[in-house]
């Protein structure tokens, strides 16, 4: 009997992904944090070698969309969570940190007032309560995390205490981001009703459209999904994210065993919030704008969306999925704007019966094959 | 059996999350190891218990025995907190209230419960599902940065011994035989380290040989444990020896040695004569 090795932490997290995957990540890290960047900004515009800004743009979004698809994995593909509301933790974290950016505005608004100017719009005179010290990055990024933390440990809490699950947890939680959507859509909540957040001009004190602002944006962004990556991949192999998977398959077994599902379902929801608002706080200074559409229903099944496209349970393979569907809308969105939600459906139909372990699975099917050939 | 413990001593010894450590918790002073009194559950009117009363004594190895619909599963249910009873009472040794805690902190206070239908998980491995009953701390916070140490390997090895799956321990459990699932499960429930067992029909599908070796096994079991096996298989019931409960719409119909219950008319009008 060998008494267990007390491993610190940082050793396990290297432990729990595997070489191939360390390689892979590490070429990642820099292609996104070296290469893109650095070609961004040393390369003339006129260089083949120049990346433009809006493969920038396109890219850091793509980026954003994959830390989601990573989180609805952990709790749609392994803990058996089908959430249909991701949107609203995306749009909180977005929310939040656009309060920062629309503070940082300062007097360079239309109205050259200290408010920002829906508020001037309004005719308020001073700044609502929740707007307070959200000048501060510190304080804006502690919003960004604690306040889709907070609406997931009381949402998740009631929901998971009552038991509430499959379809049922599904559209309460539809109903949950439209009931979001509809109270943001309001002007008197403070937080620009339909317009949102939009003009923002700087960012800790540099300019936002600024090219070294930009790329720094990019290379964070980039370094947000690997961590998330590295982190999730934690999660799902530790004994936790066994006993995550056995709730998936059989709740009330895991129960009769010992275990209380309730906090690890809540421990797996609110980290996969946290993960969600961090990349919507990301999205918004690349897209330049927040506005209450991304707490459409149809936004959050777009996220189911990804997932399934790109397989369930695998941690790459809502990478992929994210992107390419993704991909997919920016070409559409050009060139045949209104098929775009039909041919949206007519992906999530064919993957659902064609490809159940999405686009990841058939790729593995296919190179097993060749292997065995 | 008179007035039940007060309620702050039946909850005591479980916490609200209980880590496996709160074993071995049921006080067993008084021989008994399981208490229902007057179980009455109601599903729509229909009684399934209807006013059952029952004793196990520590270190018991007892066969219930009854007619489909009996309320065998049923009985069960209530002792696991799966179903609360309308009336009566249910204690674990003197102190704990079977009916006021969950599922969980039941299961964490030393019940272990294998059901009717063999229920593995079957995307994991072999070794994981053993892992995972593996009597350690429950909580999700411990988990999560949890390591097996050798006497926790040293452990599921022994198990997977003794049921017999050491060669499987790598496969996947859903590719498992039906019997091999059975196994399974027997063992899940041996590394939980229960004091109290309840195994419901454990030779249900399983072959001739199958069904000897589950004998044997359960015998030796009973030995560390008092155990509760729900049998329809009279030659198991007969093979394993111990005290038989006859129960009939959801009551005790007859108790005592197998050969005294077969011999009683009554036993034989509801369940031996059909
Ligand atoms: N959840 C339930 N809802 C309605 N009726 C039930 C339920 N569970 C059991 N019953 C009924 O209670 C009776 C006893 O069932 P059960 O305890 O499963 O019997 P046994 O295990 O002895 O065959 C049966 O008539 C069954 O149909
Ligand atoms: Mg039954």
């Amino acid at each position: 009997m060998t008494p267990a090795p007390r491993q610190p932490i940082v050793l396990r997290l290297l432990a729990a992904t595997p070489r191939a995957g360390w390689l892979a990540l590490g070429a990642f890290a820099l292609t996104a944090l070296v290469v893109v960047p650095g070609l961004y900004l040393f390369t003339p515009p006129g260089s083949p070698l120049h990346v433009p800004d809006h493969v920038l743009t396109v890219g850091g979004k793509i980026m954003c969309y994959a830390i989601v698809a990573v989180a609805m994995d952990l709790i749609w593909g392994y803990a058996g969570i089908l959430s249909l509301g991701q949107g609203l933790f995306f749009a909180l974290g977005g929310y939040a940190f656009g309060m920062y950016l629309m503070r940082g505005i300062g007097r360079d608004g239309v109205y050259q007032s200290d408010l920002p100017d829906f508020m001037v719009f309004l005719d308020w005179k001073a700044l609502p309560w929740f707007w307070r010290g959200t000048d501060h990055l510190a304080w804006a990024l502690a919003l960004v995390i604690g306040v889709p933390a907070l609406v997931a440990v009381l949402f998740g809490a009631f929901a998971f205490r009552s038991r509430i699950k499959g379809v049922y947890f599904s559209i309460i939680t539809q109903a949950l981001t439209y009931a979001a959507m509809l109270l943001f859509f309001r002007n008197e909540t403070g937080f620009g009703g339909n317009n949102g957040f939009t003009d923002f001009k700087r960012i800790a004190g540099f300019s936002i459209v600024a090219p070294g602002t930009r790329a720094t944006l990019f290379a964070l962004t980039a370094a947000a999904l690997a961590g998330t990556l590295v982190l999730v991949r934690f999660v799902v192999t530790s004994k936790y994210g066994r006993v995550l998977a056995a709730i998936r398959d059989s709740e009330e077994r895991v129960r009769f065993l010992g275990y209380d599902p309730l906090w690890y379902k809540l421990l797996a929801w609110t980290l996969a919030a946290v993960l969600c608002a961090i990349a919507g706080a990301l999205y918004v200074p690349h897209v330049g704008i927040i506005n209450p559409s991304e707490m459409s229903p149809a936004s959050s099944i777009e996220i189911a969306i990804w997932v399934a496209v790109g397989g369930r349970g695998t941690l790459l393979g809502p990478v992929l999925g994210a992107a390419l569907v993704n991909l997919a809308k920016s070409w559409f969105t050009v060139a045949f704007p209104q098929l775009w939600v039909f041919f949206l459906g007519a992906i999530f139909v064919l993957v659902t019966l064609y490809l159940p372990d999405g686009v990841l699975g058939l790729g593995r099917r296919v190179l097993r094959r060749g292997v065995s050939a | 059996m008179t007035a039940a413990p007060s309620l702050a001593m039946a909850r005591e010894p479980a916490p609200r999350v209980p880590a496996l450590g709160a074993h071995g918790a049921a006080d067993v002073s008084h021989r008994v190891i399981l208490y229902l009194e007057d179980v009455t559950v109601t599903f729509d009117g229909f009684r399934a218990l209807n006013a059952l009363s029952l004793y196990v004594d520590a270190g018991e190895l007892r066969c219930i025995i009854g007619p489909n619909g009996a309320g065998k599963t049923t009985m069960m249910d209530v002792i696991t907190g799966k179903t609360r009873p309308d009336s009566g009472t249910a204690f674990f040794g003197q102190a704990l209230d079977l009916t006021r805690l969950s599922e969980a902190e039941i299961a964490a206070a030393g019940i272990g419960r294998k059901f009717q239908k063999p229920t593995v998980f079957e995307h994991h491995t072999v070794f994981e599902n053993l892992e995972l009953a593996l009597r350690a701390d429950r909580r999700a916070r411990r988990t999560l940065f949890a390591t097996l140490d050798g006497a926790a390997r040293d452990r599921i090895a022994e198990i997977l011994e003794l049921v017999r799956l050491s060669g499987e321990a790598g496969r996947l459990a859903g590719q498992l035989s039906h019997g091999q699932k059975q196994w399974l499960e027997i063992g899940m429930l041996l590394v939980q380290e229960p004091q109290l067992l309840l195994l419901d029909e454990p030779v249900a599908g399983m072959t001739d040989e199958e069904t000897e070796r589950t004998a044997e096994l359960v015998v030796g079991l009973a030995k560390e444990r008092s155990i509760v096996v729900v049998e329809h298989d009279l030659a198991f019931v007969a093979r394993l020896g111990g005290k038989v409960t006859v129960l009939h719409e959801g009551a005790v119909l007859a108790e005592g040695k197998l050969d005294d219950v077969k011999a009683d008319p009554r036993v034989v009008e509801v369940y031996l004569g059909r």
